[in-house]
């Protein structure tokens, strides 16, 4: 007879409780969803625009304050969203606690680290460095 | 990581046939069947049953079998009339009640009944529940109040007593919560569908003044954010309910309760 056995059903139902969290990390993913609705119909329409451009001026469009804004918006809320969508996808199917805390505290590293990388390129270019 | 097949010992062999001779109206039934006392995998057994001499539900071919064929295969039932919810099994790849499906409503073919899907089986129809039970009972499903006891019944308006209407139905059959592929891959700590909406049908009872403190316990990432709206629970609910409504109104009612 393993330990389990000894325990009554309630106890493994009751677990640990409650996290008394996750309500955010919902509520944070369809706001940054409805955003991305409208700064994804954006970013498409901007990169249209530059069909057939050359290199300086897409790089004169990209510079340009009101593109330059909504380019770092569009990339922090497109890693933020993808962030919280991974985060869901390993909850679901990785079921070892160690693999688990290690992938979800790498793609948040992953994701700031790309974020951050964006706004840096297309700060450079907007500043004109 | 979550496990998309089957352990060894858990392999489905060929089965043992049972033909029905000189009938008028055979149909054939393939049913999943294991023993624990036996050591061997789970096997499918094909039944041939005259349906000229039975009733018209797939409980009561399974009866019939019973009775007449083979007394070794273990289900469970008692209402026969949907209820009870106790004869919950996966008939022809749903998930329903074996007393209120119909034979002619099965696609045409083998009538295929197999236990509820992803739980520890007991013996061939008969699935372990009582994991499920407790996640039922550790959300306190009764009447949860600070004022004092009345001298006679608490009172609920006529609309606010509409608002149970598709959640009190409910039967605890567990056809939808082992439909669902997050509690699947989750059950031992998602709630599923059925304890989710047993949990929202306290949380919107006029009269129940522990809300809040049922919130609480439900805010949780894996005890309800594990729903992902596949609505597998709605399209399998023998009772015709939509726990997936429900979740997603006990969803709504959490951010209702915080700044946004």
């Amino acid at each position: 007879m393993s330990a389990d056995d000894l325990q009554h059903p309630i106890k493994r139902a009751r677990g640990l409780g409650s996290a008394q969290s996750g309500v955010g990390h919902w509520w944070t993913q369809r706001v940054t969803a409805a955003a991305l609705v409208v700064l994804a119909i954006w970013f498409v329409i901007l990169v249209l625009g530059l069909l057939h451009a050359d290199y300086a001026s897409a790089r004169a469009a990209v510079a340009r304050p009101w593109n330059a804004l909504l380019l770092i918006a569009f990339v922090v809320t497109a890693f933020w969203h993808a962030v919280l969508g991974l985060q869901v996808v390993i909850e679901d199917y990785v079921h070892t606690r160690w693999k688990e805390v290690s992938l979800l505290v790498a793609i948040k590293f992953l994701a700031a680290l790309g974020a951050l990388a964006s706004v840096l390129a297309v700060l450079r270019i907007a500043l004109g460095a | 990581m979550a496990e998309f097949t089957l352990p060894k010992n858990s392999k489905i062999q060929p089965g043992k046939h049972y033909p029905a001779k000189g009938a008028k109206k055979p149909r054939t039934f393939r049913i999943y069947r294991w023993s624990p006392d036996d050591e061997q995998n789970p096997r499918v057994d094909t039944y041939e049953v005259d349906l000229a001499a039975c009733g018209p539900m797939v409980l009561d071919a399974l009866l019939k079998i019973k009775n007449e064929i083979d007394p070794t295969l273990s289900l469970r039932r008692s209402c026969r009339e949907g209820i009870c919810g106790s004869c919950a099994m996966n008939i022809d790849g749903t998930n329903t009640l074996a007393c209120t499906r119909a034979i002619e409503e099965c696609a045409s073919g083998d009538v295929k009944i197999y236990p509820l899907p992803h739980m520890p089986v007991v013996k061939d129809l008969v699935p372990d529940l009582t994991h499920f039970y407790a996640q039922f009972a550790s959300i306190k499903p009764w009447l949860r109040t600070q004022s004092a006891a009345p001298d006679r019944e608490r009172l609920q308006s006529p609309e606010d007593r509409k608002k149970l209407d598709g959640l009190y139905e409910c039967i605890l059959c567990a056809c939808c919560s082992t439909s669902c592929p997050s509690y699947w891959w989750n059950g031992d700590k998602y709630l599923g569908p059925a304890v989710l909406l047993q949990a929202y049908r306290w949380v919107v009872d006029s009269r129940d003044e522990d809300t809040g403190s049922r919130l609480d316990d439900l805010e949780d990432p894996f005890k309800l954010y594990r729903c992902h709206t596949i609505m597998n629970c709605a399209r399998t609910c023998p009772k015709g309910l939509n726990p997936a409504k429900a979740i997603a109104e006990i969803k709504k009612l959490m951010v209702e309760r915080r700044s946004a």
